[in-house]
């Protein structure tokens, strides 16, 4: 018979490898998966991982698209995270994502074709209002009257993508697109574009807000009341309300910080690898935030590297469809294997697994 | 009158050489000891004595390492607690296992083997209550009945078994002077009736009243058989504890002036399974410790909540040194001087996987200056932490440890020491040394009484009137959600204790229906 015994603290030694042992073990089950769908295991394991990389045909293209997919991630995972470490579920960043891409487009399209310097801070500061924005929408919900934050969040993604294809159609369309829809090339109007600063490493502004929040997250988080608070009320509400925190102002942060992290992400893609608001301008980087967050274990440092890992299997995952001819549900099972060993992973940092000996019934 | 057990051929339980070890603690040392028919046996011990393990082991809970255990001369080893019950022994726990939205009858078909049809139930519930003088209404609702009615219930559901052994952990810690009045009377007549019992419990004056023999255990030992009925309650104490135990002591001199004046405070509770504070005034002196008394869930929670901050109250209410403070929160609060320690530990006074540091951090931020424009100061956070740990006896490695790897009493040390050390004005302590080991308790008495001697004001809340009676000054009772009237504590008997906490029940009024 196999028990689980808690551990008196978190043994510090398996938190820190379960990361790894959680890689590891993905390789595995999921080489054995692509083994059973008839693929060679080490080549795609080779072409997820390595290939993307430090490939001589493919390297020169993907490389810098690990930064363009990373960037996103991390910036909208270090919001979600400090909201996840309080308590305060925020499901819904793929709609506030959205809303900061349109309100940023919005002020672009509105001076076009005026060149000035204040436009582009212009943009990014309607870019994280409009997220804030949507994120209070749950928020006050929640804090007014008691509604679960996490359907209402999750729902308003579904109202948001319904005022992109609307934006897209009809308000924010291109006069001079012929009637297609979609917006103006953000790309071609030099005071609006999110270009690369270092030409041919994916590195824009957006990425470099992203390194910023992991920074400002880990000094909060380490070093400022606030970031105590978070934690203290996420691991022991009771307690929070003692040391005199109040809930309902924590969720208005909370989901204050989220929002605009993630209308900034919005933003900087709308204006820069995205290059338009469009029906499909959206693609999950909002939903896979949560997996990278979790990955990340919630430490700024840790979504840093997860941001990077889940943007390589993205970009590897890719390649191996092109290249192998794979099923997208096969990598996307890859991915959730990854989550799922890291989470199992958890129990041995809380737990002791014990053989033999017995417990009466 | 006296019957002894001891090693003869009467011993009804025959403990020889029992083992058990847990990951990193001895739990129990080859420990031997008997129960003789016809016995009340005391089984004395600090928390963490091994006293718990060790009835679990007679109960079929746990198995022992090693060693050997014998019932009415037979080999016994319980893999179950429905074996130990086939065998004739059966317990009651300190927490009761009832279900409250069914009735006595229900509630007591659902712990038995084999439980008959409803009908003879109840009417056997309804003998057997009148029979041991234990009143008790089978059809009533659990959800209506006090804690020593509903201790009553689980004694019931043990007597229909029909036990050679009952075994009863701390009992008494949810009732009332008069309630355990009866219940020693019920066990006196079972003692009479030939049931054997063992009973666990740290209230030395209840083994001298109730025992026949007394088993001390400590750290997992056996450490001498005492006869209660000779020995002073003093000399037991320092066997369980291993050194000489410390007297609280102090000058009750005069008062200063008001410093905290409660007036007409009303707060409905949030939680729907509450106590509801009604109109609680009450006024406390420099200098002066208000003992409140009263059975668990009166509005305990609810009175240091009041007081902390946590729950808001209308305005003027509350006052602090004349101002009114009814509408600060617990920080705003601490700021002016009135601090808190509340009951639950773990996850409400200390957030249980936070460091010691942390833990400091979280009371201490504002009087003792660990916040700087928001940032925490973590070196001046650590000493904190260090010096509550110095002066207060914690016993941990060190202060990174998580509150959750500290034992009870010296996560209560630290909980206690970290108020204590912010010089409050006014301190609110909530069952400040429940779960505490004797010695660890007397040192937090003598810290609270020399706050008080400094010239705090001090509100005590706790179920141990033993404690209340060693360092109040003055004494009022919580009973659902109305507190008494305070009155000098010096002098006031333990039956007039009881009558203030009697009010919420109707003693010895046999709700049985004959």
């Amino acid at each position: 018979m196999i028990r689980l015994e808690r551990r008196s603290e978190p043994n510090r030694l398996f938190a820190g490898i379960t990361p790894v042992l959680a890689v590891v073990a993905t390789m595995i089950a999921g080489g054995a998966m692509f083994a059973a769908l008839g693929a060679d295991p080490f080549v795609t394991i080779r072409t997820i991982f390595w290939d993307p990389l430090f490939s001589e045909q493919f390297a020169s293209y993907s490389r810098p698209q690990l930064l363009v997919k990373a960037g996103p991630l991390i910036l909208i995972a270090i919001g979600l995270s400090l909201g996840f470490r309080a308590g305060v579920w925020n499901i819904g960043a793929e709609g506030q994502y959205i809303m900061g891409a349109i309100a940023g487009a919005a002020v672009a399209l509105a001076a076009y074709p005026l060149e000035a310097v204040w436009i582009f801070p212009a943009m990014i500061l309607a870019g994280a209002i409009g997220g804030w924005a949507w994120a209070m929408i749950p928020a006050i919900l929640r804090t007014r009257f008691n509604t679960n934050e996490i359907l209402v969040s999750l729902l308003l993604v579904y109202v948001a993508e319904q005022v992109l294809a609307s934006a897209s159609t009809s308000w924010l369309r291109n006069p001079e697109g012929a009637g297609f829809p979609g917006s103006r090339n953000l790309a071609q109007y030099p005071s609006a574009a999110n270009n690369e600063i270092i030409a041919g490493t994916g590195m824009h502004w957006g990425v470099a807000a992203a390194f910023i929040a992991v920074i400002a997250a880990y000094v909060l988080l380490s070093r400022h009341i606030l970031g105590f608070n978070i934690r203290l009320a996420g691991q022991a509400p009771r307690a929070a309300r003692f040391a005199g925190v109040s809930p309902n102002r924590l969720v208005l942060i909370c989901f204050g910080a989220s929002g605009a992290l993630a209308g900034l992400a919005g933003l900087y893609e709308v204006a820069g690898p995205a290059r338009q608001i469009s029906i499909d301008f959206n693609v999950g980087y909002g939903f896979t935030a949560i997996i990278v967050a979790f990955l990340g274990r919630l430490h700024p440092v840790g979504i840093l590297f997860a941001g990077l890992l889940m943007g390589l299997t993205y970009i590897g995952g890719e390649l191996a469809q092109i290249m192998l001819g794979l099923p997208a549900a096969a990598i996307q099972s890859f991915q959730g294997m990854l989550l799922f060993f890291l989470l199992a992973g958890d129990v041995f940092t809380n737990f002791r697994v014990r053989f033999g000996g017995r417990v009466a019934a | 009158m006296r019957r002894r057990g001891g090693w003869g051929l009467k011993a009804l339980l025959e403990i020889d050489g029992v083992t058990k070890t847990y990951p990193g603690v001895v739990a129990n040392n080859s420990v031997s000891f008997s129960v003789g028919e016809n016995e009340v046996h005391a089984l004395l011990g600090e928390n963490g004595a091994g006293k718990s393990t060790l009835v679990k082991m007679i109960y079929g809970l746990v198995r022992p390492d090693s060693g050997v255990m014998r019932f009415q001369g037979g080999t016994y080893a319980p893999a179950s607690p429905h074996e130990a019950r086939r065998a004739g022994v059966a317990m009651v726990f300190q927490h009761f296992s009832l279900f409250e939205a069914l009735n006595v009858a229900e509630n007591v078909a659902l712990g038995m083997e084999e439980p008959p049809p409803m009908r003879t139930l109840a009417a056997r519930i309804a003998e057997v209550s009148e029979e041991y003088g234990l009143p008790l209404d089978p059809s009533r609702v659990v959800g209506d009945l006090s804690a020593g009615e509903r201790q009553r219930v689980e004694i019931i559901r043990c007597l229909l078994q029909d036990p050679k052994l009952l075994i009863m952990d701390e009992p008494t810690s949810v009732l009332t002077p008069q309630e355990v009045d009866i219940l020693f009377e019920t066990l006196r007549k079972l003692r009479e009736e030939g049931t054997s019992i063992l009973y666990i419990s740290h209230k030395l004056e209840e083994i001298r009243a109730l025992c026949d023999e007394a088993t001390v255990l400590r750290l997992g030992e056996v450490v001498g058989n005492v006869d209660p009925k000779t020995d002073s309650a003093r000399q037991m104490a320092e066997m369980m504890v291993g050194a000489s135990l410390m007297t609280p002591s102090r000058d009750s001199g005069s008062f200063g002036e008001a410093k905290l004046e409660v007036a007409g405070l009303s707060i409905a509770s949030s939680s729907p399974f509450g106590t509801s504070l009604r109109d609680v005034s009450l006024t406390v002196r420099a200098g002066e410790i208000l003992g409140v008394g009263g059975v668990a869930g009166n509005g305990q929670d609810e009175l240091l909540a009041a007081l902390s901050g946590e729950a808001l109250s209308t305005p003027g209410t509350l006052k602090l040194s004349g101002q009114d403070v009814s509408a600060l929160g617990p920080n705003a609060r601490r700021a002016l001087g009135l601090l808190a320690a509340p009951e639950e530990r773990l996850g409400h006074a200390a957030a249980p996987d936070m460091s010691l540091v942390e833990n400091a951090l979280l009371t201490g931020g504002v009087r003792k200056k660990l916040i700087a424009s928001g940032f925490l100061k973590w070196t001046e956070a650590r000493r904190f932490a260090d010096e509550v740990i110095g002066q207060f006896d914690v016993r941990t490695p060190g202060a990174d440890h998580a509150a959750r790897s500290l034992s009870g009493g010296n996560l209560q040390k630290f909980v206690v020491g970290r108020e204590v050390l912010q010089a409050p004005e006014v301190l609110v302590v909530n069952q400040p040394t429940w779960g505490v080991d004797a010695a660890a308790a007397a040192s937090i008495r003598q810290a609270l009484l020399d706050l008080a001697a400094g010239g705090a004001a001090l509100v005590v809340i706790s179920q141990d009137l033993d404690e209340l009676m060693e360092i109040s000054d003055s004494f009022s009772v919580l009973s659902e959600g109305r507190l008494t009237q305070p009155r000098p504590a010096a002098g006031l008997t333990v039956d007039e204790i009881g009558l203030m906490m009697g009010g919420a029940h109707d003693m010895g009024v046999a709700h049985a229906a004959g």
